[in-house]
């Protein structure tokens, strides 16, 4: 028994370290997560949606920061089309305060998030995901039946420092897509970004 | 070459040439001595690094820095000055760096900050922690093209290490110890 514990450790911990978003195709884990306005916001919510946008971010990185604009940016343009954006924010705020409940009712409120900014509190929503960093995205397609599958992972576009200078917009592009009832091209990209922090 | 060891040099050679001058010479020789000390000392003070020591590259030009065909052990650290995790491992990629660079191991140390911010952020930053390991800034905004040059699998999250060398290579996209570096190292090494 012991031994089975310590190679399962081992296992786990090898796989964590090489953690990758859930591939596109995948049926999207359902969660339910408390929303910086005290109620609860859960997948199922948005089973009337054609699909929903969720967003790993955080409040301190500048990767986030830079994007920030661009982010409210999608879901004002697609919500009224159907993909509505989510936040959640995956991090231990023991580890990393200016993660806390209070720091993202007030950064929320600053920018004026038109989008709920969920707090992964358990920590047990981003790993089913696979997300690694923030900011992430993670392009959901509503397939009805309470189901739905995911369709990009990444990031929002080729040029985090300056929007003038982007030339593929890839997660538009990607919703721009989805609603056209394709399949998004590229349907993962990657970009540097904060590495999530985990509680000891 | 130390300020120090510098001032140390230049006054004992104005020393012994006033020692074996008249009192005339040595008015006449005055200005342009101080000056001779003088200069040296403001173009050479400090053992910081200076922009001038910061390359700033594109990944075009960093491809070749993670490809070298020689003896060493190559360490390359992707970091930020405001990842927290990055700062924390900075103080071990130092002690070891400093630990094994006469045995054959070069680390080298890839800041993703904002090349805008080199001066305000990068090397203010360096200097405070009085980093030795080489410093290079990768302004490069076209991710998606780039990280999975350096490793297939990298999602692209920070902090993460690369070594390779002698026909090991080998990505590592999370923290490390002075232990661990020195665990993945030392098999590496001839000696």
């Amino acid at each position: 028994m012991k031994q089975f514990l310590i190679l399962s450790v081992l296992v786990w911990s090898v796989l964590s370290l090489n953690a990758q978003p859930i591939a596109v195709g995948s049926v999207a884990p359902d969660f339910s997560l408390k929303n910086i306005d005290g109620t609860t916001v859960s997948l199922s919510d948005y089973s009337n949606e054609k699909g929903v946008m969720v967003i790993f971010s955080c409040n301190p990185c500048p990767y986030v920061q830079a994007y920030e604009d661009r982010m409210i940016a999608l879901h004002n343009e697609f919500a009224p089309q159907g993909v509505p954006v989510v936040f959640i924010n995956p991090n231990d705020p023991v580890q990393q305060p200016a993660d806390s409940f209070e720091e993202m009712q007030k950064r929320a409120g600053e920018k004026g998030y038109p989008f709920p900014y969920l707090a992964d509190e358990e920590q047990q929503v981003y790993p089913a995901y696979g997300a690694t960093r923030t900011p992430e995205i993670f392009l959901l397609k509503n397939e009805g039946n309470g189901r739905f599958v995911v369709v990009y992972t990444g990031t929002v576009d080729d040029n985090y420092q300056d929007a003038a200078a982007v030339t593929v917009p890839y997660a538009a592009n990607a919703v721009r897509t989805l609603l056209a009832g394709n399949t998004p091209d590229p349907a993962t990209t990657v970009a540097v970004g904060c590495g999530i922090k985990a509680k000891n | 070459m130390n300020k120090t060891c510098l001032l140390f040099v230049y006054r004992e050679i104005t020393v012994s040439i006033a020692a074996k001058m008249n009192k005339v010479k040595k008015r006449f020789l005055l200005i342009p001595g101080i000056l001779f000390i003088l200069i040296p000392f403001l173009v050479f003070s400090g053992n910081r690094k200076n922009e001038a020591e910061i390359k700033v590259v594109d990944f075009k030009q960093l491809q070749p820095m993670l490809q070298q065909e020689d003896d060493t052990i190559y360490v390359v650290n992707f970091w930020a000055t405001w990842c927290a995790p990055c700062i924390k491992e900075i103080p071990y990629f130092e002690q070891f760096g400093e630990k094994y660079r006469d045995r054959n191991v070069k680390v080298l140390m890839v800041s993703l900050d904002m090349a805008n911010q080199l001066k305000t952020k990068l090397i203010p930053f360096i200097e405070k922690e009085k980093m030795k390991n080489e410093v290079i800034l990768l302004d490069d905004p076209k991710f998606n093209d780039w990280i999975p040059l350096v490793d297939k699998n990298w999602t692209g999250a920070i902090p993460a290490t690369l070594v390779y060398g002698n026909g090991f290579r080998k990505f590592y996209p999370q923290e490390l110890t002075l232990a661990e570096l020195e665990e993945i190292v030392q098999p590496l090494l001839a000696n």
